[in-house]
């Protein structure tokens, strides 16, 4: 045993409380902690400091290690893309009825507008039979690789919130989101790569920001980190101009000695997780720079994704997103934009709408294609949706267009845990609610963490008083979907 | 659910906590109606103090009321007919029974009284003992102890535990603690030198009264006032708010009594006779968000900020979660669903709906009355003397190369001209007398941006000007200059220096002095008669290689030039920035209920609410025919006698100083929350803040002269048993810096900081693509001049695309209040303070500071003085070693890469004397030292 491991074991127990304290897991008094200890010990993660990213057990059986998230930001129109409804076709510029107009809000709907039908062909694909639009024909070939979840529902209809509420169950931005949730419970696989990765395609960044990956109130240990798509990855990842790999490596390892003297001189913990965070952001400088790298992937990949290399895009991002989770990296997540379809410039149904199909349709399914062609898909979760849907009414710009719409929508899942060429929730004639099979964000979270070993009401993190979780106070698992 | 054998120790304690107060509503409540009559008329003999306890009864404890006493008991839940207690305050006929006794001037129990004691017992003689929101208690100290209070309460657990502390941190240790605590800066040089003879009360009374201090203090009040220089959401437009900054700063500087505070903030507006300044404070509540996103509604989200404003007041003067009570009655603490809707009465009738509202205009300084002083700036005097051209004869320099004359009798350098090279002129005038000489130096498209001088920035070093006549030296009394590099004056061309001399290029806050003609004058000591002699004047730049001045005229004066007399500075019209403050509407808006906290949804059945304070928390709000305001509430807030208000922020200020407060869960004072570890302490001190006036500076000063403050940090092996947490206190604990001081220490170990204070935000440098995330590109506008070098805190903060050096080190987003910030510890700062090329510009501004201040001093001693300037120590033998090593290994390194050294280097290091390596072997020691934990961890 050398010094360090000495002096690292008699921090050992110290260095949990400590961090106990500041993650806030702390409870009350010690009699509750001891009580609530033995009642929750099992399902809160228990988090080395020094190393907090380290990968841990989930309290339950996972079926999902890693999730990729494709979130489609601006939301997608569920009815030029999934939903077939020859009712709303027949009552074309009518106006709708009444029963299902009461009590409803609208982003930018006045109240005069009339039924827009399904402006795009829809053909039924697979064994499963699902209805997809001209505008997504890569998607035939994963029809029956995936879950369909044509009865999404949330709970705000603005960008900002709805992105917010679907990334931390919250509409307010503070929340941790739920990728700061899944590296709280699980930690990251990878120890020279973020355990929650962010990326971003399409003509501008999503509504809400930063706020979207953040780590609110957890540790930001756990928020994700935003590669970048040119340049360098993460910031400042690059040395300072002069310094070469060798002379960097003599600058970490002084850094180190200094530390480790300050270390044994005082005898505080944190210096110990200092002293790993340095080596890993020296591991980070050449690691970062490999995962970006495509040469090494074959054109054949290259191909099935449509990625140009040295060319940032949806597709490489895909491509990225599986590398990634390739290397253990926990959670990906993906936005592409821009899905806002309310008509007039840049927002159109017809030209802009295609753009941004055609931009998103081929590499959305080679990932999954490719991840099930290595085996990957065994373990993997990858989710694709916007963050609501679209009116079945036209809204009236330059051009008719689709508002926001919260009530019905159509996202799918695949991968690890969950059943195939499964269609799951039907929504009425003319798609404005849902009748059967519905699955509201809060759903999709509580199956989103059993999926990945957890009890959506028992991964808490107490806050201000609260135990606070992903799915607030609500949540069912979707227990129809899994295998 | 099956319960372990453990949880039914606890169900007498949770059930009244599960149950709630709702159970007991319409009941006597004991802390209103039973607390004060037995504390007034009982507790003296019958309360905690052991000593003074009489017949071993204690009625301010349950168990100790419902005790046998030997075939009886004081209290008899439900039977007061049973209960000793009531019969004893009743015997008015036996002297010797009657309590409290006729003698200890306690008064008798009135009627009332007596009948609210009897209702209560038999009701079950309720208990609530939440300890939070019982009166602050009179905490005394014995007399018999002189040293700090603060060290008594501590000291005494410590003893307890039998635990000895450690002893006061090294002197070094200490002074940067109280500096890096009370100012969030760095010691200087010269207050570390003058430590010891100051002491430290002395010492604790500059930090306190320093302008920095309502900085450093501020900041963390702007955490919980979730200040942020944009409206958040998607959008994230600009907003002005700096004038509250610049509010919150001045009131803690002039320590403005924290009940004013409180006031001024929360209600400046409603003030009779409000001043600017308090109409300013109410900017407070202003700090919430707006969406300003297409199609939003406006209803939905001003609820939002009125539902902000209630939870921000909450946490952060009752240390409540009245969140929870938005949607529920909340489960733990005694706060119902109704009453969240009376404090959100309170909030709710102001004009701004998810818009800006009601704004104040601020100049820059209004607030904070700190408007700079003008800088006098040198006249330049020459006008009013009459200059004469010269005719030169022999231009040449030492390398050989020709001056070449110009049309308008200047000289050119020329461009092979050797490095260091000196020039030698020889100047012929008519003047019989000549008192005075003059040197311009001019710009000229071929020298690098346009000159005057040949480096590539267009700078020189002039380091030494001499004049002869017939080959004897002309004796200068002075010379002055219309512009100097600072550090680089006029003067330095006199001394004997090589390496003083005038400069001109760099550190002028006005572009117009750069690259631009500029002169300096030579004034003779005595004038002198020419006699038709040339004057030979020799030019010298020894300092830096190709620093030479690339163009200049010579001219002559008969008569002395008057000195230089101070213009005015140039007035700078002061920015102005629309602060959005608090404005009531002329008639309330009526609030409901909102069901399941819904706002779509109020309940209207269960009626109008109209705004009250929360029943448990004393004092009750006073009645009034008028329907009470944000006013009312305030004041309630900072009565006296509500005793959370000043525990918690008292705790909150001792949180700062030890890294945990006394009551660890700062934010949850409610039953869930911790209970203090220093009960006693914590009211000490509590009705210390309230009975000195709510001086908040008297707080910090009594907690940072005590010894418990000034105790080593270093961990204690020996505790990991007893108090592995450090709850007890023995010894200090480290605390990494808060994100704007990480910035501020590295700003203040390389010299560069700017101190100026207040005002509209600044852009530092950031690197690109920072809004590539965002939906809205930010228009950041990189700051020059010293905005470049303020501190953190002044960095223009957008909610959506926060600076990243401030995200990587938990400053929190701002989209709620905070009142306490993690502290992660991740890679990402590592890469930051590693490779962010603004902390390489800081460690090559400390490594020129080095070479500065230390010109031929070796590398132990900038090694030291780099300790000094950044640790406020001196290394340890080990550290000196290492640094010394890793120097050397460095140096070795790029003696043989001189084009990477030459990347490291700065312009200013190279024109020094060292080689190009060794100074950038220093820049690498000096990232080193600003990469330790050390650097960013107050000890």
């Amino acid at each position: 045993m050398n010094d360090h491991d000495h002096v690292k074991n008699w921090l050992a127990e110290p260095t949990r409380r400590h961090f106990f304290r500041d993650c806030g897991v702390g409870l009350g008094t010690i009699a509750l902690n001891s009580l609530l200890g033995q009642l929750q010990a099992r399902h809160l993660p228990v988090i080395d400091p020094a190393q907090p990213m380290d990968a841990r057990i989930p309290p339950l059986q996972a079926k999902a290690k890693n999730v990729i998230f494709l979130h489609m930001a601006g939301a997608p129109s569920q009815l030029e893309l999934f939903e077939d409804k020859p009712k709303l076709r027949e009552f074309h510029g009518k106006t709708p009825p009444k029963s299902l107009m009461e009590g409803k809000r609208f982003a930018f709907l006045k109240g005069n507008e009339t039924l827009l039908g399904n402006s795009r062909p829809f053909l039924r694909h697979g064994q499963c039979g699902m209805s997809l639009s001209d505008q997504i024909p890569h998607h035939r070939k994963i029809v029956d690789e995936v879950v369909w979840l044509r009865g999404m529902t949330t709970d705000v209809f603005n960008h900002g919130p709805a992105k917010l509420f679907m990334n931390t169950g919250f509409q307010a931005p503070g929340r941790p989101s739920m990728g700061s949730w899944i590296t709280y419970g699980l930690g990251s696989e990878n120890n020279s790569l973020p355990g929650f990765v962010v990326l971003q395609s399409g003509p501008r960044g999503p509504r809400a920001g930063n706020s979207l990956w953040a780590s609110g109130f957890l540790p930001t240990s756990f928020q994700g980190v935003p590669f970048r798509g040119k340049g360098d990855p993460i910031l400042h990842l690059r040395s300072p101009e002069g310094m070469t790999r060798k002379r960097e490596r003599r600058f970490y390892d002084a850094v180190g000695a200094l530390n480790r003297a300050r270390l044994e001189a005082t005898g505080d913990p944190e210096i110990l997780t200092r002293l790993n965070a340095y080596e890993m952001a020296y591991r980070m400088q050449s690691s970062a720079p490999e995962l970006m790298d495509l040469s090494k992937e074959s054109s054949r990949t290259l191909d099935l994704y449509g990625v140009t290399p040295g060319q940032p895009s949806y597709a490489s991002n895909c491509l990225l997103a599986r590398r990634l989770v390739e290397r253990g990296v926990r959670f990906v997540q993906l936005y592409h934009s821009n899905w806002d379809s309310h008509g007039g410039p840049g927002e159109t149904l017809s030209k802009d709408f295609e753009k941004v199909c055609k931009s998103a349709d081929q590499a959305s399914a080679a990932l999954v294609l490719d991840l099930k062609e290595r085996g990957m898909l065994e373990d993997t979760l990858v989710i694709w949706g916007g963050e609501f849907g679209r009116t079945p009414m036209g809204e009236n710009r330059k051009t008719t267009g689709r508002d926001h719409h919260i009530d019905a929508f159509t996202m799918w899942m695949a991968g690890a845990g969950l059943k195939k060429g499964y269609i799951h929730g039907e929504t009425d004639e003319l798609g404005f609610g849902v009748v059967n099979g519905k699955v509201h964000v809060h759903d999709l979270h509580a199956t989103l963490l059993h999926l990945l070993g957890f009890d959506h009401e028992r991964l808490t993190y107490r806050f201000q008083g609260r135990d606070f979780r992903l799915t607030d106070v609500h949540g069912r698992v979707v227990n129809e979907i899994l295998a | 659910m099956a319960l372990p054998v453990e949880m039914f120790r606890f169900l007498p304690f949770l059930l009244p906590l599960l149950l709630g107060p709702s159970t007991f509503s319409q009941e006597i409540q004991f802390n209103r109606d039973i607390r004060p009559i037995l504390s007034d008329k009982c507790f003296l003999c019958h309360g905690p103090d052991e000593k003074k306890r009489k017949a071993d009864l204690r009625l301010d404890q349950r168990d100790g009321a419902l005790a046998d006493l030997g075939g009886y008991a004081a209290v008899v839940p439900g039977m007061p007919d049973e209960s000793e207690l009531l019969a004893r305050v009743l015997a008015h006929e036996d002297p010797s029974e009657l309590m409290p006794p006729p003698d200890s001037n306690r008064g008798q129990l009135t009627t009332g009284e007596v009948s609210l004691l009897r209702r209560w017992i038999k009701q079950g003689a309720p208990y609530q003992s939440h300890w939070a929101f019982e009166p602050v208690a009179d905490v005394r100290v014995p007399e018999s102890w002189s040293n700090n209070p603060v060290d008594y309460f501590v000291e005494k657990r410590l003893k307890e535990s039998g635990i000895t502390p450690s002893g006061p941190a090294d002197s070094e240790t200490l002074l940067r603690r109280l500096s890096l605590d009370l100012t969030g800066l760095l010691p200087s040089l010269e207050e570390q030198q003058s430590f010891p003879d100051a002491g430290l009360e002395s010492t604790v009374d500059r930090l306190l009264a320093s302008p920095h201090f309502g900085e450093r203090w501020g900041r963390h009040w702007l955490d919980q006032a979730r200040y942020a220089d944009s409206h958040g959401y998607s959008i994230d437009g600009d907003r002005q708010m700096w004038p509250f900054r610049d509010w919150v700063i001045k009131a803690l500087n002039d320590d403005l009594p924290f009940d004013q505070f409180t006031i001024e903030q929360l209600a400046g507006d409603l003030l009779p006779n409000r001043t600017k300044a308090q109409h300013v404070a109410s900017a407070f509540h202003r700090n919430t968000l707006i969406n300003q996103e297409g199609g939003s509604d406006r209803e939905q989200f001003r609820v939002e900020s009125v539902i902000d404003r209630v939870n921000t007041t909450g946490a952060v003067w009752l240390g409540l979660t009245v969140g929870c009570a938005q949607c529920h009655t909340h489960k733990f603490d005694p706060i119902t669903q109704r009453e969240y809707y009376q404090l959100f009465a309170f909030f709710n009738n102001t004009e701004d709906a998810n818009s800006t509202g009601a704004t104040v205009e601020v100049e820059e300084y209004e607030i904070l009355g700190n408007t700079p002083e003008a800088t006098p700036v040198k006249t330049f005097p020459s006008t009013r003397a009459k200059w004469n051209p010269v005719r030169y004869r022999n231009p040449v320099t030492s390398s050989g190369k020709p001056l070449h004359l110009q049309k308008d009798n200047s000289l050119l350098v020329d461009k092979a001209a050797g490095r260091n090279d000196s020039y030698s002129v020889q100047a012929t005038t008519y003047l019989d007398r000549v008192a005075a000489l003059r040197l311009r130096v001019l710009p000229d498209k071929s020298l690098p941006r346009n000159g005057p001088g040949t480096a590539a920035n267009g700078n020189f070093v002039l380091t030494k000007l001499r004049i002869q006549s017939r080959g004897k030296p002309i004796a200068i009394s002075h010379a002055f200059a219309d512009h100097e590099q600072p550090g680089y004056p006029i003067a330095g061309t006199l001394d004997q220096d090589a390496k003083s001399g005038w400069a001109i290029n760099v550190g002028g806050t006005r572009k117009a002095d750069m690259n631009a003609p500029h002169e300096a004058v030579f004034v003779f000591r005595e004038p002198l008669e020419t006699k038709g002699e040339p004057l030979e004047v020799t030019m010298e730049h020894t300092l830096n290689e190709s620093y030479l001045v690339g163009r200049f005229a010579i001219e002559l004066s008969p008569t002395v030039p008057p000195a230089p007399a101070p213009k005015p500075a140039e007035i700078v019209k002061p920015r102005k920035g629309r602060v959005m403050v608090m404005k009531e509407l002329p008639k309330p808006r009526s609030t409901f209920l909102f069901t399941r906290g819904d706002f779509t949804r109020p309940h209207k059945e269960s009626g109008e609410i109209a705004p009250d304070t929360l029943s448990q928390i004393r004092p009750a709000l006073g009645e009034s025919r008028e329907r009470p305001t944000r006013l009312e509430l305030a004041r309630w807030l900072v009565h006296p006698e509500n005793p959370l208000t000043p525990r918690v922020t008292v705790n909150r200020i001792w949180m700062r100083y030890f890294g945990r407060g006394l009551v660890e869960t700062e934010e949850d004072f409610g039953t869930q929350g911790s209970p203090p570890s220093h009960p006693g302490l914590l009211d000490y001190l509590s009705h210390r803040f309230v009975a000195e006036g709510w001086s908040t500076k008297k707080i910090h000063r009594l907690i940072v002269t005590s010894k418990t403050y000034q105790r080593s940090s270093h961990a204690r092996p020996d505790l990991v048993e007893v108090d592995p947490g450090n709850y007890l206190l023995a010894h200090q604990n480290r605390i990494r810096l808060d994100a704007e001081i990480v910035r501020d220490a590295a700003l203040c170990a390389s010299g560069l900081l700017a101190p100026k204070i207040g005002g509209p935000g600044v852009y530092p440098p950031q690197p690109p693509d920072i809004y590539a995330f965002t939906q809205s590109r930010k228009n950041w506008k990189t700051s020059t001049g010293e905005d470049r070098y303020r501190r953190g805190m002044y960095i223009f903060f957008y909610r959506s695309a926060p600076y990243p050096l401030l995200q990587t080190f938990d400053a929190p987003d701002f989209q709620t209040t905070c009142t306490r910030r993690v502290n992660s510890n991740t890679p990402l700062q590592a890469l930051t303070v590693a490779n962010d090329p603004a902390f390489l510009e800081l460690a090559q501004g400390l490594t020129e500071r080095l070479l500065r201040e230390l010109p031929s001093a070796d590398i132990t001693a900038r090694i030291k003085r780099a300790y000094q300037l950044a640790l406020s120590r001196i290394p340890s033998e080990v550290e000196h070693k290492l640094l010394t090593d890793y120097f050397e290994a460095q140096a070795a390194d790029f003696a043989n890469d001189a084009v990477a050294a030459g990347k490291l280097a700065t312009p200013a290091m190279k024109a020094g004397p060292e080689s190009y390596a060794r100074s950038a072997a220093l820049v690498c020691v000096a990232r080193a030292i600003l990469n330790t934990d050390n650097f960013i961890t107050r000890e």
